[in-house]
């Protein structure tokens, strides 16, 4: 039997959905745990960060317009610059720094 | 009610920069999409049903290969299981009365980077917001998956490679501010940096794929913040405005 591919994406939609509408529909206060509460506040820096590095220097053809790229981001941030400032320069500098090495 | 345009018009234009990298990211996926025998419109389906990137691509392959129903839904949680966690985080964000009907359309479309800006607003996340960055994300998503099948190398590898990182530069953008307000975030945006490329570089962990590093990195590193260096209670009202 052949599967069906819109069964397929029936079934990843699903499962999906359901991974993330879970938690934002039975979490419906705010949790009291010291412990939790700590968690919770600290896994979106902790998974945004983990997410970054080192898959940046892996994104681009050369690792060290990745890599620079971070660093400008970085030090954009820091200095106060819009969410769209900061992710245009990063991909500015892959650019530029590419069209040299590459 | 003129908070809620506010909010959505504030969603629209953060939501720009994400659909800007998206359309770039979700054209390879549509190469992906190609490869596994999709068209164009089981491709723009697949991706604005999933909303996902590592969890579509997983699936892809999974067609390609053609793997049993049940294996594509324990291949979909797996690669999308962070989405979990994320959403526990989230539901703090969410104003406790906030009517079930947001909440349901809210968990549509909670991805990494939707998630990254809701969680970087000041107050309670206000659900326009969410929605107006829905609104110009999730086309762009779906169509340059679509525009990947059909036509997969009209980008050069060069623009490719440069709008791939506009993605990491929104997380660096969100993760940078507060790291630099408080110490301790700082500090742990540092250990998730150097614990992720040990994590990458040890041949140990090569069977283990980036979705599910992710995740255990996650839970580690929070849990053992949490545990040695909890929030303080003035923090505790941080959701308060």
């Amino acid at each position: 039997m052949k599967a069906n591919i819109y069964l397929y994406i029936l079934v990843m939609a699903l499962v999906t959905y359901t991974i993330r509408v879970l938690p934002l529909t039975l979490i419906r206060r705010q949790i009291k745990n010291k412990f939790i509460r700590s968690f919770l506040y600290y896994v979106p820096y902790v998974t945004l960060a983990v997410m970054t590095f080192p898959a940046i220097i892996y994104a681009t053809q050369v690792p060290l317009a990745g890599g620079l790229a971070l660093v400008a981001g970085i030090l954009l941030a820091w200095k106060g610059a819009s969410l769209f400032q900061v992710s245009i320069s990063c991909c500015m500098v892959v650019f530029v720094l590419e069209m040299i090495l590459v | 009610m003129e908070t809620n345009i506010k909010a959505f018009k504030e969603g629209i234009r953060d939501g720009t920069p994400i659909a800007l990298g998206y359309f770039a990211v979700s054209f390879t996926l549509g190469i992906a999409a190609r490869n596994a025998g999709l068209t164009a419109f089981q491709g723009f389906l697949a991706a604005l049903l999933t909303n996902a990137s590592a969890g579509a691509y997983a699936g892809f392959l999974l067609m390609a290969t053609g793997g049993s129903y049940l294996e594509m839904a324990i291949v979909t949680l797996i690669a999308n299981a962070r989405y979990f966690l994320m959403s526990s985080a989230l539901s703090q964000k969410l104003k406790p009365d906030m009517p079930f009907h947001h909440r349901l359309i809210i968990g549509y479309d909670v991805t990494d980077e939707l998630f990254g800006i809701s969680i970087a607003q000041k107050s309670w996340l206000n659900p326009y917001y969410f929605y107006g960055a829905m609104l110009v994300s999730m086309p762009a998503w779906a169509t340059g998956t679509a525009i990947g099948v059909t036509a997969g190398n009209i980008l050069t590898t060069r623009l490719v490679s440069a709008l791939s990182v506009a993605l990491y530069g929104m997380f660096i953008y969100i993760i940078v501010p507060p790291a630099k307000k408080e110490p301790i975030i700082g500090l742990l945006v540092l250990i998730s940096f150097a614990a992720s490329y040990i994590f990458s570089e040890l041949a140990i962990f090569s069977k283990i794929s980036s979705g599910t590093g992710i995740i255990i990195l996650t839970v580690v590193i929070s849990s053992l913040a949490a545990l040695f260096l909890p929030i303080r209670e003035e923090e505790d009202d941080t959701h308060e405005g």
